[in-house]
């Protein structure tokens, strides 16, 4: 039995462990406030709010998309819908009565799922409001009016108390067979299970069970590995990031750590997909366009891989084989990824048709060491550019030991179509693809010189 | 009076706790069905075999039904030419419905979907513009030409002349609720259907013509959309008829929602467009002819392509006189999704096209676009309206101004322009001349990065083209303890008409907004509606329901005139108030002595637009009602290593007319432009070479989200009324602001243009890549 809490209610409730929550609160709680507009965790619509009073570590309440969350998910967790947002006397919420009052609905499709990020993002005190908007689409408003709500909601009060996503009683709840509460348990269970599929965030097998409509009979879930979920910082000068770690939590070392890197992780899909996501997914789902091999990989990660009790490492760059193809064998997970912090030189970029919530187009990382205005060593590494995240290797050869210059740099380019021949597809063209890496390496040059080159950081 | 108040959303309350109901939130009966269609995977040919033998196996499935299960018409077009709701023998795009499963859930109807086994004979498939014009697929015998002067020989003779072509992308409506109806059989064969459609009334017939029954055996009834910007007009058809067949057949309720990739593979979107232009002008940036063609990448079926192609060609001139114009168009048939109605109608694809050209004089003669467009508006008319009036043909009389009106190219005048004065105010308030020059400076100093500014116009003609269509019904009730019904043929899909329409009632009863109930459209209540569609909600059925409501409210003063002795024109209906003479009755009171005395408390009412004549073959006479106005200024930045880009300030002056609530005239605005600006920029619709559509979902397709909104949106409303006679003076507001979203579009052409000496000839969308390959050509 998945047992969790609903709009202050404790549920309990016997499903396939496939069936999303989105689907369960319409079809049988009835509940329709919570909107399906993409069933891919793009849109936002279906936004609600989850807190796990298990997990002293957690941020506190997520916004979360229930259209690619799975019961056993929730189990011993406490959810609440747009239904459970206004006290039952009917008095508004802040942001939904500020929503009113600054007319940030129309259409009303999207508006619970924005309701939805606008109460986490209030409970958490947080002014970015396009941040914490990133993961919902509206497209009647443009936005203005309900960023305009969010400001004006800001400095008003509401009993901290009241949202009924607190357990007074300890949910009495059993573990699930299918959710191992230890990496030792996860990796005992695995092994005798190696056709399983593991499931962390559910932000990408999500979408084979929504669009793909594939039966996954076997499965397991990660979120309550606690172990897996540790950003260890006792060796020095490394940081060891547990592969259950969300992108959310990642986020918060990144961006002190490695400031460039940290932006890219900000623009990693939206609010609620980085709140699910996790970093071990992301490596080990192996995609190309996967936004965070080319920065590991930059920086020289080494990839921690376990099976039964034995534990494998490698550099991140030889876990990707092939398009498909990984160095990982049945049984086998990928446990933790290590890092060093003091990369001072490390810039990413990444390459979308839109800047928030879309995946990359290309997505590069370099990281070059210099000595006497030289280059001593030179790190490249590129997604979205062939079947691999892969490094620019003819570049980085190249590059080594020159001057660091505008002419090196000139010589260089031309070695990119040695390294790439990357596709045409519907995100960019092969020819529009390397033409911007090899401008990615201009723009660094740039970058490292303090010249301008964000139009983020552009006003008018 | 609740007129010109700026109201919020009447249904925002619901909206913002979930409460807000759509039609797959209304409650089901149990032993509902469910619904979802089998599609054909390739382009064109002609089915072989189907052996659906795994599909009426699956789990779930009740019945799955072809094109020769239907009982009466296999059509579902909006036009006269016929679109059948499941192939016959022919697929004619990837994506197009072959068959229907009918199964006891969404997911079971969906999974059985994909089990079929169909071979087909393939046939070379037309994808593009360019295939379809060496195949002369297209829709009418021939180009279609509308024209005024003699183009060629203007631009021949010019001083200057340009030539160019530029692409147009399409664009996905992306309306957060996907298409969804819902059927509910009721006895003796009728049937009631919930539809998420602007157009119950074509609901309504093509079900009843697929049931084999006339239409009063058939009730469509829409509460509300989750947005439909043109994309709920026809495209709704498919999903209506089928629950409706199916609810038929089996005698069960049937639902049907498209999943969003379903969503995005079958229905048509916004029409994409080829424009080449020739422009001849003076040197000076005049223009003196321009000649247009046009291609329409319409998709398989006919549709609304015709209209929509029409109006593109009716907006070839924009804001500018333009003596010597030709537009040819082509309206051209390709194995895509059948291209439908999208917020502006072909007139946004239409305007893009002389925008563009007048971007690319500026450019040949080295001038400021905005000074070159202004150089080339209509003429003001006289002056008219309040403290302008002047008294003509008396001794003392003023000499009369000389009449400036203009001609456009379709022959309507000009009478309304008020862009002139418009943009000199916007020129102030957004601070253009100084931004210009301190950009010129911004852009001396920043190798990697540049700025662009531009102002753009918009002339937008009101009324359906199709002139039958601008007529509207209402139906209002006073109930005898004064509570107002209201019920009007608009649908209301976000855009607050039924907001806008329940201020007109509670004006014309002079009582509070919140004794108005707004209700759902239902064509049980007002038949024979036209489509909520062309900007013409508010002024079609504001003008209906204000009808009916003066019928009450007449009978109402004249009963107690009456009773008072006093004349029915002085009574007054103020503040909840009825005021005879220097009596006083609440209106409560009023209502309820007229019910006592048997007056009827209930009327309907009608409007017709005025003035309207159009021959759209000729291409002449007079098809719109009014012109809407407005002008906006963007600032964007472009990054001249990948093309990437953003919106940095955007000023925008909107006229209105005397605006009915200007909060949600405002929301309109805003929301347009950001809608404009999506689609000229990252909304990208990329099909691959077999014809399959892979930019299918949110994941893929990019909408502007929250962060692209510009950083610095200042709007404001022109202060002025509707000269004329419109409900309260106001203007339509849907579509005209979608188009101030191509001064985004030419701001980046701005600043590409800082890259080099070439014009830009930028496409669009200006994706990050479209933009990098303009930087390119700037810098051969």
């Amino acid at each position: 039995m998945i047992t969790f809490s609903l709009n202050g209610e404790t549920v309990s409730v016997d499903a396939p462990p496939t069936t999303t929550l989105l689907d369960w609160l319409r079809e049988d709680r009835r509940l329709t406030g919570t909107k399906e507009g993409c069933n891919e965790g793009d849109c936002g619509a279906c936004t609600v709010m989850v807190s796990d009073p298990l997990n002293s570590d957690e941020q506190g309440p997520k916004a979360l998309n229930a259209c690619i969350l799975f019961l056993p998910q929730l189990h011993g967790k406490a959810v609440v819908t747009v239904e459970g947002v206004s006290k039952p006397d009917g008095d508004l919420h802040p942001v939904q009565q500020a929503m009113i009052d600054h007319n940030g609905s129309q259409c009303g499709f999207c508006t619970p799922g924005f309701i939805m990020s606008m109460v986490v993002s209030h409970l958490h005190g947080r002014r970015d409001h396009d941040v914490a908007l990133s993961g919902n689409l509206c497209r009647c408003t443009g936005y203005a009016p309900i960023v305009r709500a969010a400001r004006a909601a800001e400095d008003v009060d509401w009993p901290p108390d009241w949202l009924p996503d607190r357990l007074d009683d300890p949910l009495n709840e059993t573990p699930l067979d299918i959710a191992p509460e230890s990496v030792e348990a996860l990796a005992a269970w695995y092994l005798e299970n190696p056709d399983a599929t593991l499931i962390a965030g559910a932000t990408d097998v999500g979408l084979w069970v929504t669009k793909n409509l594939r039966q996954l009979d076997k499965v397991a879930f990660l979120n309550r590995c606690w172990d897996l979920q540790v950003i260890d910082v006792t060796k020095p000068g490394l940081l060891k990031v547990g592969a259950g770690v969300t992108m959310q939590a990642f986020l918060e070392f990144a961006k002190q750590i490695h400031p460039s890197y940290g932006a890219l992780v900000r623009r990693y899909g939206s609010e609620q997909v980085r709140a699910a996501a996790t970093i071990g997914g992301n490596i080990a789902n192996a995609s190309p366009i996967g936004d965070n091999p080319p920065p590991l990989i930059a920086i020289g990660a080494t990839l921690h891989l376990r099976k039964g009790d034995q534990q494998r490492d490698m550099p991140l760059e030889d876990f990707f084989l092939d398009y498909g193809k990984q160095d990982c064998q049945p049984g086998e997970f990928v446990e933790a990824i290590s890092m060093p912090r003091e990369v001072p030189s490390l810039r990413v970029y990444k390459l979308s048709k839109r800047f928030d919530q879309d995946i990359s187009a290309v997505c590069g990382a370099f990281n070059l060491e210099f000595e006497d205005d030289r280059v001593a060593s030179a790190r490249i590494a590129f997604g979205g550019m062939a079947g691999i995240p892969k490094r620019a290797s003819s570049v980085e050869n190249a590059l080594a030991g020159k001057p660091w210059s505008d002419d090196t740099i000139q010589a260089v380019l031309p070695l990119f179509g040695d390294d790439f021949t990357p596709m045409t597809d519907m995100r960019a063209s092969s020819t529009y693809r390397l033409e911007s890496a090899r401008n990615m390496l201009v723009r660094y040059f740039h970058d490292l010189s303090g010249r301008q080159i964000d139009v983020l950081e552009v006003r008018a | 009076m609740s007129i010109a108040k700026p109201h919020p959303h009447d249904a925002a309350p619901l909206h913002v706790t979930g409460a807000a109901r759509y039609v797959d939130d209304i409650p089901r009966p149990a032993g509902t069905l469910h619904l979802a269609f089998g599609t054909s995977t390739i382009a064109h040919g002609q089915i072989m075999s189907m052996d659906l033998t795994a599909v009426r196996g699956a789990t779930g499935v009740v019945t799955v039904l072809t094109a020769k299960d239907l009982p009466f018409a296999n059509d579902v077009s909006p036009s006269p030419s016929p679109e059948p709701l499941l192939a016959t023998d022919t697929v004619h795009f990837v994506g197009q419905p072959i068959f229907l499963v009918v199964a006891d859930s969404h997911l079971a109807a969906r999974k059985a979907a994909r089990l079929a086994v169909i071979t087909y004979d393939e046939r070379p498939a037309f994808l593009t513009i360019d295939d379809a014009l060496v195949a002369n697929s297209r829709f009418e015998e021939g180009p279609r030409l509308y024209q005024a002067g003699d183009a060629s020989k203007a631009v021949a003779t010019a001083p200057q002349s340009v030539e160019g072509v530029i692409e147009i992308g399409g664009q996905e409506h992306f309306y957060l609720e996907g298409q969804a109806a819902l059927a509910l059989p009721q006895e003796g064969g009728d049937m009631v259907v919930h539809s998420s459609s602007q157009h119950p009334t074509e609901i309504q017939h093509k079900v009843a013509d697929a049931l084999g029954v006339p239409m009063n055996a058939v009730r469509c009834e829409v509460r509300r959309m989750g947005g439909g910007f043109g994309g709920k007009e026809s495209q709704g058809n498919a999903l209506a008829v089928s629950c409706a067949i199916a609810a038929s057949l089996t005698g069960r309720p049937c639902a049907m929602r498209y999943d969003r990739d379903d969503d995005f593979v079958i229905t048509g979107k916004r029409h994409d467009f080829r424009i080449a232009y020739k422009a001849g002008f003076d040197d000076e940036g005049r223009i003196l002819g321009v000649e247009f063609i046009q291609y329409a990448r319409c998709g398989w079926s006919m549709d609304l392509s015709l209209p929509v192609a029409d109006r593109a060609m009716l907006h070839a001139d924009n804001a500018y006189y333009i003596p010597n114009l030709r537009v040819e168009s082509h309206r051209l048939k390709t194995n895509t999704q059948s291209n439908t109605a999208f917020r502006g109608f072909g007139g946004p694809q239409g305007m893009v096209g002389i925008e563009r050209v007048l971007d690319h004089v500026a450019h040949a003669v080295g001038r400021d676009p905005a000074d070159v467009r202004r150089l080339n508006y209509y003429a003001s008319p006289a002056p008219k309206g309040p403290g302008t009036a002047k008294r003509y043909g008396g001794k003392h009389s003023p000499t009369p101004v000389q009449s400036a009106v203009q001609t456009t190219h379709y022959g309507q005048q000009v009478e309304d322009f008020i862009l002139h004065e418009m943009t000199e105010r916007l020129i102030e308030t957004s601070d253009y001349s100084r931004r210009k020059a301190a950009i010129q400076a911004w852009n001396a100093d920043n190798p990697i990065l540049k700025k662009g500014l531009a102002l753009t116009p918009v002339k937008f003609g009101i009324s359906f083209t199709l002139t039958h269509l601008n007529q509207a019904g209402a139906l209002v009730h006073v109930y005898q303890d004064g509570s107002i019904l209201m019920n009007h043929g608009g649908t209301e899909m976000g855009q607050g008409l039924f907001q806008k329409v329940a201020q007109v009632a509670a004006a014309r009863f002079g009582v509070p907004l919140d004794r108005v109930k707004i209700t759902a459209t239902d064509t049980g209540k007002v038949p024979n509606t036209s489509a909520t569609a062309a900007s013409a909600g508010s002024d079609l059925n504001g003008m209906a329901v204000r009808a009916a409501c003066d019928t009450i409210r007449d009978r109402l003063a004249e009963f107690v005139a009456a009773r008072a002795q006093a004349d029915p024109k002085t009574v007054r209906f103020e503040d909840g108030t009825v005021h005879v003479g220097t009596e006083r009755m609440s209106f409560e009171e009023v209502v309820k002595d007229a019910y006592m005395a048997r007056i009827s408390l209930s009327s309907t009412g009608f409007y017709k637009t005025p003035k309207l004549e159009w021959d759209r073959i000729k291409g002449k006479g007079r098809p719109f009602f009014y012109f809407a106005y407005g002008v906006a200024a963007t600032e964007v930045v472009v990054d001249t290593l990948t093309g990437e880009n953003r919106i940095t300030r955007t000023d925008i002056l909107h006229d209105c007319g005397a605006s009915l609530n200007p909060a949600l005239d405002i929301g309109q605005i805003e929301g347009g432009y950001v809608q404009g600006v999506g689609w000229l920029t990252m909304e990208e619709l990329w099909w691959d070479d077999t014809g399959r559509l892979r930019t299918h979902a949110p994941s893929t397709y990019k909408i502007p989200a929250c962060s692209d909104r510009p950083d610095v949106l200042n709007v404001a409303l022109w202060d002025g009324e509707n000269r004329e006679d419109t409900i309260y003076r106001s203007k339509a507001v849907g579509e005209p602001p979608l188009m101030l979203g191509i001064s985004a579009f030419l701001a980046l052409s701005d600043a590409i243009a800082a890259c080099g000496n070439t014009y830009p000839a930028l496409d669009a969308p200006a994706t990050p890549e479209r933009v990098l390959m303009a930087i390119q050509r700037v810098r051969a």
